[in-house]
């Protein structure tokens, strides 16, 4: 940590006097929007490509979110990977609840967003009738830098959990059809 | 044994049974009455000489919306595949409109039971005899069959809690041997 400590004032610096004064939630804040521990809720061809962004040439880790949990209980990034069925619906919504709070939801790719080119009778039409979505992720499937982008995001409201803009993050109340 | 010895033989063992015999695309098509196809499909796969061991696929129609049908509204369509001899058969039988029904082919080939439990999920025909007549794609408060025509395609049904399948679970560690 490089800090001046010819920053006026009464005249210690932080050498003389090694204390910072900030506020708990941003310290808060800080320790998780740099710790995600995300968890894949993958079901279509959006998980591969979750898969490269989380391996060595994208590499998720520069963000902190390297420690992908494959139980809910563990992590507290949602990223829902692919298309959901009403078969589905239940389960996404069972694992969603079993995540601790604070938790935050990335609906990645067209498919889980808007439920894509299946406008039939089996696809959920986006996963926000079922989980409330922080950031939707265009695309099918999406390339690795917008999933590093929807990071950032949610990197970006965990610090900022006030000044974000609504319009940037669709957070929506879900319709709780389950 | 070629296609239309079978067509002969068949007419002897079982007459009236195969109504008609049609060419697709190479490959023989019986049309037979739906009320004796399990008997029939039975013939096929036990005699010597025809020997189809291999259910390949089994297909559901709906021709209510087929142009200039007026025929019955559902179809059942057998792919046969003879594995020792290296041949082909499709047997199809209509079915009527109301309550469709037709016998259960499970005791012949095992992969059967999906199959007609998908027909049954997405066209609503029942098969008797079948051991576990349940929906096998759509989930178990679906309501209707949305591979019917009449089924509007964007009907959506929301599934309210998820369903055990311990049971069918069960069945496979009894047949297992490990319960």
């Amino acid at each position: 940590m490089v800090l001046s400590s010819q920053t006026g004032g009464p005249g210690l610096g932080i050498e003389e006097f090694p204390v910072i004064t900030t506020r708990i939630d941003a310290v808060q804040a800080w320790g998780q929007k740099n710790s995600l521990w995300p968890l894949a809720f993958g079901t279509a061809c959006c998980a591969i490509e979750f898969m490269s962004v989380a391996a060595s040439v994208f590499d998720l880790s520069r963000f902190g979110a390297e420690l992908i949990r494959f139980s809910p209980r563990q992590s507290d990034l949602l990223l829902v990977a692919g298309t959901v069925t009403f078969k589905q619906g239940p389960i996404l919504r069972q694992i969603w609840e079993q995540m601790p709070d604070p938790k935050w939801v990335i609906s990645m790719g067209v498919c889980a967003s808007s439920g894509g080119f299946y406008n039939n009778y089996c696809t959920v039409q986006g996963i926000d009738q079922i989980v409330p979505v922080d950031v939707y992720i265009s695309g099918c499937p999406p390339r690795p830098e917008a999933i590093l982008e929807a990071v950032m995001k949610i990197q970006n409201k965990i610090a900022n959990p006030k000044t974000t803009p609504a319009s940037q993050f669709q957070v929506k109340e879900p319709h709780f059809d389950y | 044994m070629e296609a239309s010895e079978i067509v002969e033989k068949l007419n002897l063992s079982h007459p009236g049974a195969v109504q008609t015999v049609l060419d697709r695309f190479g490959q023989t098509e019986l049309e037979v009455e739906v009320a004796r196809t399990a008997e029939v499909l039975r013939h096929l796969k036990e005699t010597p000489g025809m020997e189809f061991d291999m259910l390949v696929d089994l297909v559901s129609i709906d021709y209510s919306a087929f142009p200039g049908w007026n025929g019955r509204r559902f179809a059942l369509l057998y792919l046969l595949k003879s594995l020792s001899l290296g041949r082909r058969l499709q047997v199809k039988s209509f079915i009527s409109a109301d309550d469709p029904q037709a016998s259960s082919v499970t005791d012949l080939w095992a992969n059967a039971n999906h199959l007609e439990r998908e027909a049954f999920d997405q066209m609503g025909i029942r098969f008797t005899g079948h051991p576990n007549l349940k929906r096998l794609l759509n989930h178990h408060e679906f309501v209707g069959h949305p591979l019917r025509k009449d089924y509007p395609i964007t009907r959506r049904q929301a599934l309210s809690a998820n369903q055990s399948l311990m049971d069918e679970m069960e069945v496979r560690l009894k047949e297992k041997g490990l319960k």
